[in-house]
């Protein structure tokens, strides 16, 4: 069984179709990098595959569960990384954290476990016990990343969780991904081509609310199975380090031709 | 669904306390309830050995100042975006309608008991009911939730505090004084008197005064309670539809 199954979601914001049918299903040890333009879905997809959006048609299901008719048990194993890693800014990184961890239902020496666990993990040691908000934008990223593996979920949904990071964090980020990679069924939404390459085992491009390409990456390259703007399926090989040709083929098919 | 509850009940009341807001709160409202009681009302010529007079100013207090503690319980969240994390731990949706609730309410509980002062002095001058007082009390407690839940219910349904704030402040208007002379005289014109009896029946002023005479009436405690129950859940609806994008 895939351990997230998304099918065929859907989501309409008044006249606007931001996501027309996504269907994905991601197993354990695959880490899904998400890609695709701008306003072309992502976020949405992922805020549906949640359960915080509801769609306005298809479903998604977080090992077995339907994140919208039977929503806590599949919230209790997902970790999760909205968007712009939010976080309550008057708290503390310990604060929140223990926050985090009675909601989950964790108490007194698990609670200190996972927390500090998460933190090392995340390398949040040296601010705990600094207001979130005083922080900077990558030790902020760390703090949402923290709250996200905190209970050791089996499945992992992260948009944009090296946004804002330098250099030597974004490998430090990259490195717990691809540790807990084997464990964990895993999707990462990301701008960062490149990043792929480094920790993905599969990407999945979407423009306009639609997959148009789905690939598996092996021995450094992606055999991606695509399907263009009229469904008609075709098939593109592309270099896992050097996307960004691909990227923008798939993405702007105008600028391309 | 207790544990949920109680996890956010901590959060939000440390919260409070987190930031300038407790403080603020506490001082503004302490030293509006004696301006009011003391020159407003008259405390010292009234010559009377109760806190009626003090108690009568809640009302319009809680008026302006609950909403300014209700408006940020939802509104916030979604400004920043920390909506989507409570949304996705695995609480249900009325376990944290019910922690905010309730920790804005031991917050308005804990100012409200800060003006103990009033009390000490009112039994060092004389020699007064404390049954009425204690009674007192509790309504105003009670009617403290009333606007707390009106307020969380508008919070719910806007990103913006600043609106949370005026259309609470204007939706407890109304029930603060649906009952008063001034609407009553102004609908008996063209409404039925059975009516009149039902809109002012909504009014927080009848059952608060009816509690500060003393009489703790089960109407009056299950008029506040069925008010706070409606209105969370009311919140609890619009902030489920709002997942509907």
């Amino acid at each position: 069984m895939a351990m997230i199954e998304i099918d065929a979601l859907a989501k309409s914001f008044g006249p606007v179709a931001a996501v027309r049918g996504v269907s994905l299903s991601v197993e354990k040890g695959e880490v899904l990098g998400f890609l695709g333009p701008n306003g072309a879905g992502k976020s949405t997809t992922m805020k549906m595959a949640t359960g915080f959006l509801s769609p306005s048609s298809g479903s998604a299901r977080i090992c077995g569960f339907d994140v919208q008719s039977d929503p806590l048990p599949a919230r209790a194993r997902l970790g999760y990384l909205p968007e712009g890693a939010p976080a309550y800014g008057d708290m503390t990184p310990r604060g929140f954290l223990a926050f985090c961890a009675a909601a989950r239902g964790m108490s007194g020496a698990a609670a200190r476990d996972a927390i500090a666990s998460a933190v090392a993990r995340t390398q949040l040691g040296r601010v705990l016990e600094q207001p979130i908000e005083t922080l900077s934008k990558g030790f902020k990223r760390r703090v949402g990343l923290a709250q996200a593996i905190l209970h050791d979920p089996p499945v992992l949904i992260m948009d944009e969780p090296t946004d804002g990071l330098d250099p030597n964090q974004k490998h430090a980020v990259r490195a717990l991904i691809a540790e807990m990679a084997p464990h964990k069924a895993i999707i990462v939404s990301t701008h960062i081509l490149e990043e792929v390459a480094a920790i993905c085992t599969r990407a999945v491009i979407i423009d306009r609310g639609r997959i148009v390409a789905d690939g598996r990456i092996a021995d450094g390259t992606i055999a991606f199975a695509t399907t263009g703007p009229d469904g008609a399926p075709g098939q593109v090989a592309a270099d896992a380090r050097d996307l960004d040709g691909v990227f923008r083929a798939l993405t702007q098919p105008q600028a391309a031709a | 669904m207790f544990k949920g509850t109680a996890a956010v009940f901590r959060r939000e009341l440390a919260a409070y306390f987190a930031t300038p807001l407790a403080l603020v709160f506490i001082v503004i409202f302490l030293f509006a309830m004696g301006a009011f009681t003391f020159y407003l009302g008259g405390f010292y010529d009234s010559g009377q050995a109760n806190l009626a007079i003090f108690f009568s100013f809640h009302p319009y207090l809680y008026l302006f100042l609950i909403p300014a503690i209700a408006m940020r319980l939802w509104a916030e969240e979604r400004r920043s975006g920390t909506i989507e994390l409570l949304l996705t731990l695995p609480i249900p949706l009325s376990a944290a309608v019910a922690g905010k609730f309730l920790a804005a309410w031991a917050f308005a509980g804990i100012a409200l008991a800060l003006t103990f002062p009033m009390w000490l002095t009112v039994n060092f001058l004389g020699d007064p009911d404390n049954g009425v007082i204690l009674a007192s009390y509790a309504g105003s407690w009670l009617m403290a939730g009333g606007y707390l839940a009106i307020g969380s219910a508008v919070s719910a349904a806007t990103s913006n505090q600043v609106i949370a704030f005026v259309v609470t402040v204007v939706i407890s208007f109304l029930f603060t004084i649906a009952g008063a002379p001034l609407v009553i005289d102004a609908l008996a014109a063209f409404l039925p008197l059975e009516l009149l009896g039902t809109i002012s029946s909504f009014s927080f002023l009848t059952h608060f005064n009816a509690i500060m005479a003393g009489v703790i009436d089960l109407r009056d405690i299950v008029f506040f309670g069925t008010l706070i129950a409606f209105f969370l859940f009311v919140t609890a609806v619009l902030v489920d539809l709002r997942k509907a994008g």
